[in-house]
């Protein structure tokens, strides 16, 4: 019998029907019975000692549940990666917005009031706020020098190649704080009894770090600590580290209390107190060759952690490691850096450090191309890394990859070549000057190196009593169609209609731990557990003998029922098996850094207005190989909201600090692209197989955030003549250097 | 989750000190409730209500997230104070549909892949109904313009373009 496949088909996404109805229940449209709302008070300051806390004596505290650093159970930090973030500051603060005290009533209104009737008064001390001011370092504000964290990856002799180099390159690029700008809020109820200990529902995307954060806070087992994934409305990296927090304090207020607390932050508070992408300073040295073949380089990349460790140390790790790009080193020495600042720490967010050093190599790779008269596309051809060769790293390419083939595609979807000569005509008179940019990249799918071994996910998939199936993960929907997908993989195992396989919602009680929903690593691995888990199920059936090898849907649900009456439950479980003769050295960062790479070439045509200084994106190509493609709208989504997120680093937003505090904290100030800012995206997929992922999909979610930037930036350059090697870049930039007449 | 309590909220309005009562017609039902004048409509929709599927995303106007019909307009509810709202005739996301059977908008954002979180999308769907409304025919660049007060962060937009013309195609028997 030959079964319809559903791998590749665009089926209805599972809670689709929900959300175009307005059904789908997200946390702010729960309420519960006696139902308590909590604020938090954050710091005015960036750097001191707390003094004194005073509650206004005319204000009426008297129905005001109260929570310090004082009224903590368990320990006063935000267990992640290290401890050094406290949940509520003691003492000392270390950057603006840092909370300090909780306070619950049941009156929102009233709340608000109360934030404005604590003062609380500080000793200020000298704060740092930029990279180069932690690295002098002009205050020690974070352990001995300022550093969160240092790699050093380290290939061949690049000490030797400076004295045979036709050419040295060098460059020096920048990328600015980026907000997530998940339109939904982050937000929480937690609801506490002594019999079952903290229950917490919020908008996230890991449970099971928040339930591993909540146990330390509250100093509570596991089995009293649960945490349910209620509908999120976007994430994008900004709700994997910061739900932990809010969380917490949720948690606090709801243990003094006893009653049910709900914390949903208002946009001014979500945008300049929860986390954001890190700024970042990258400096490359290149040894070329008078052929355009790349000899060796230094390069440096840094980037700005805010005030606790946080998450900073892997965003570092990612953006080391694609610090080199597509390209091979003969030999390469990257130093990667994380320092400590006095702003609220930065975080995830989609691409996680490789956006930063990504646009620093593409960027480097047009001065490179200008400094040797070679084309754009040229230089990157020949230095293409293919099959057989090694990365950064020292990983051997297995995949076939041919990023030449790649690039020759990408350049003829975007009619780049007939463009761009016939821009170079136009340009010479008018005041709309055009150009076209590419950039060239990977993503790495999947924890780096060995963080699936250490992860170790689990998944189950279930028979259930009216013969169809359920996946249980921990892995969350947050837009990006991981119910979708993996209900699609295990009904293909299954060789069952999508519609009778569900997915449970994200419940630590209900589901194992099949890791956080992050890095791209949903469809690859988590998807791989569920193909297992479903093929489980069946051959439980199978050893029962109430199946053959083969059997059609009809007859695989009377087998679960069946089973299901006469043994009550019927559930697979799969673990994580690291792939074997894989080796990577965590201490000398060397080895096989992902199981798989996604490939790109991006191609961006844009219009800088000399009138204006303004840039636009007219036209934008994203050709990807991401190996196999599971479900074409939702790929397509992925990429083109990348791409719009891309466009928005590049062009629009822009954080404006003012020591340490953001200070346009609202979307009337901080702008991200609307539906009349953006060009026709156009997205293509070159399909191969890879052998790692489930149906040889890869990663996809975080790769169409690297490339619209130094896409757009070298397209501007080619447009106007002028390089930029910072985003945003916003006309005022433009004009400094093009209205200067300044020719770089 | 049975321990939340869906619906309207019953545990205000026994206090009704300045509150006034207001008579609206909310997706063809006819309504009254107590709330302060200046109350937000978003807040007497989703609390008093018990609509969430309007959703709050700025508060200021700026994302389009609450957008509903008021009397055949495209309004922001966290702009309207409640008063503003009296005798007015709304349609919220959840009058969209007719009954059980979603209309061509919701659709075709379904097919096309216009809603990945969500957030957006009851906005983005009235908001994208009140351009067909006023031009069965719309060209990309109508809907562009159309829709450039609804945010989405997730979609890039392109695929809620092509829900919309989906929509007008079908809605036009086109």
């Amino acid at each position: 019998m030959t079964q319809e496949h559903i791998i590749g088909k665009s089926v209805p996404r599972k809670e689709g029907r929900d959300k175009v109805t307005g059904a789908a229940r997200y946390i702010d449209d729960m309420t519960m019975r006696g139902m308590l709302y909590g604020a938090t008070v954050r710091s005015q300051i960036a750097r001191g000692v707390i003094k004194r806390i005073s509650f206004d004596p005319q204000f009426d505290w008297a129905d005001f549940v109260t929570v310090t650093a004082q009224d903590i159970p368990g320990k006063n930090c935000i267990a992640l990666i290290g401890d050094d973030q406290p949940c509520l500051a003691d003492g000392k603060v270390n950057h603006p917005e840092e909370p300090i005290l909780l306070l619950a009533h049941a009156d929102p209104h009233l709340l608000r009031k109360a934030v404005d009737a604590v003062a609380i008064e500080y000793e200020s001390l000298p704060a740092v706020f930029t990279i180069e001011d932690s690295e002098r370092p002009s205050q020690i504000i974070w352990g001995t020098d300022n550093t969160l964290k240092t790699f050093l990856i380290s290939k061949g002799d690049v000490d030797g190649v400076w004295a045979n180099a036709d050419y040295i390159v060098d460059g020096e690029y920048t990328t600015g704080a980026q907000e997530q700008l998940y339109i939904e809020n982050n937000g929480v109820i937690a609801a506490f009894d002594r019999e079952h200990g903290i229950t917490v529902w919020g908008s996230l995307q890991c449970p099971y770090y928040v339930h591993k954060a909540l146990m330390a806070l509250c100093d509570l087992p596991a089995e009293k600590t649960r945490v349910v994934q209620a509908e999120t409305g976007g994430a994008f990296g900004g709700k994997e580290d910061y739900p932990s927090i809010i969380a917490g304090h949720a948690a606090l207020l709801a243990m003094k209390s006893g009653r049910p607390v709900k914390i949903v932050y208002d946009r001014l508070e979500d945008m300049t107190a929860t986390t954001k992408r890190h700024p970042s300073r990258t400096r490359h040295r290149t040894a070329v060759s008078k052929d355009g073949k790349i000899l060796g380089g230094e390069i440096d990349f840094t980037i700005d952690g805010g005030a606790y460790a946080t998450l900073s140390s892997v965003v570092l790790s990612r953006g080391t490691i694609h610090a080199g790009g597509p390209y091979y080193w003969p030999s390469v020495r990257i130093r990667g850096k994380a320092m400590a600042t006095n702003a609220p720490p930065h975080g995830a967010f989609r691409g996680f450090g490789a956006p930063q050093s990504l646009f620093a190599m593409e960027r480097h790779m047009d001065r490179i191309a200008r400094a040797l008269g070679l084309s754009p596309v040229e230089i990157r051809r020949r230095n293409f890394l293919k099959p057989g060769e090694t990365t950064t790293t020292e990983q051997t390419i297995r995949e076939e990859i041919d990023l030449g083939k790649l690039l020759d595609r990408a350049l003829e979807l975007s009619d780049y070549t007939a463009k761009r000569a016939r821009f170079a005509q136009r340009n010479k008179v008018g005041h709309i000057k055009k150009g076209m940019g590419i950039a060239a990249f990977l993503h790495g799918a999947g924890f780096t190196g060995s963080g699936e071994r250490y992860l170790a996910s689990v998944v189950a998939v279930e028979g259930c009593a009216d013969g169809g199936v359920r996946v249980l993960v921990s892995s969350t929907e947050f837009g990006q169609g991981t119910n979708t997908v993996l209900c699609q993989i295990a009904a293909e195992a299954l060789g069952l209609p999508y519609e009778d396989v569900r997915i449970a919602q994200p419940d630590t009680n209900q589901v194992p731990n099949s890791g956080p929903t992050v890095a791209s690593r949903t469809a690859m691995v988590v998807g791989n557990l569920v193909r297992s888990a479903a093929l489980g199920v069946k051959q439980t059936l199978i050893a029962s003998g109430m199946i053959g090898g083969s059997c059609s849907p009809e007859e695989f649900r009377t087998a679960c029922r069946e089973y299901i009456a006469a043994h009550g439950e019927l559930r697979s479980f799969a673990r994580y098996q690291p792939p074997e003769g894989v080796f990577w050295d965590d201490q000398k960062y060397r080895g096989e850094a992902y199981a798989s790479f996604a490939w790109a070439i991006y191609v961006a045509e844009v219009a800088v207005d000399l009138s204006t200084y303004s840039a636009r994106v007219e036209d934008f190509v994203a050709l990807q190989e991401v190996g196999r493609v599971l479900h074409p709208v939702l790929a397509k989504g992925q990429i083109a909201g990348g791409v719009a997120q891309g466009i928005g680093f590049a062009l629009y937003e822009k954080v404006v600090w003012q020591n340490g505090r953001m200070q346009n904290g609202q979307m009337t100030n901080y702008i991200m692209p609307t539906s009349a800012d953006l060009p026709p995206i156009r997205v293509f997929f070159e399909e191969m197989g890879n052998v790692h992922g489930a149906h040889g999909a890869k990663g996809i979610g975080e790769l169409p955030m690297d490339g619209p930037a130094p896409a757009i930036v070298n397209a501007i350059g080619d447009a106007v003549g002028t390089g930029f090697d910072s985003v945003p870049l916003l006309p005022e930039d433009i004009f400094e250097a093009v209205g200067a007449g300044g020719e770089r | 989750m049975s321990h939340f309590s869906a619906g309207r909220r019953k545990d205000r309005g026994k206090d009704g000190r300045g509150k006034c009562e207001l008579s609206l017609t909310v997706n063809r039902k006819p309504e009254t409730v107590l709330v302060f004048p200046m109350e937000r409509l978003l807040d007497v929709l989703r609390n008093e209500l018990g609509l969430t599927g309007t959703k709050e995303g700025c508060g200021e106007g700026e994302c389009g997230s609450c957008s509903v019909l008021m009397d055949g307009k495209l309004v922001n509810s966290c702009l309207v104070p409640a008063l503003q709202a009296a005798g007015a005739n709304l349609i919220t996301i959840e009058g969209v549909a007719e009954g059980s059977q979603l209309n061509a908008m919701q659709t075709a954002f379904l097919e096309c892949g216009g809603a990945q979180c969500g957030i957006c999308t009851p906005g983005m769907i009235l908001s994208a109904g009140h351009l067909l409304n006023n031009k069965a025919d719309p060209t990309l660049d109508d809907i562009r313009e159309a829709l450039a007060g609804n945010l989405c962060r997730c979609t890039g937009y392109m695929q809620i373009f092509e829900a919309v013309l989906q929509a007008a195609r079908r809605r036009t028997g086109a």
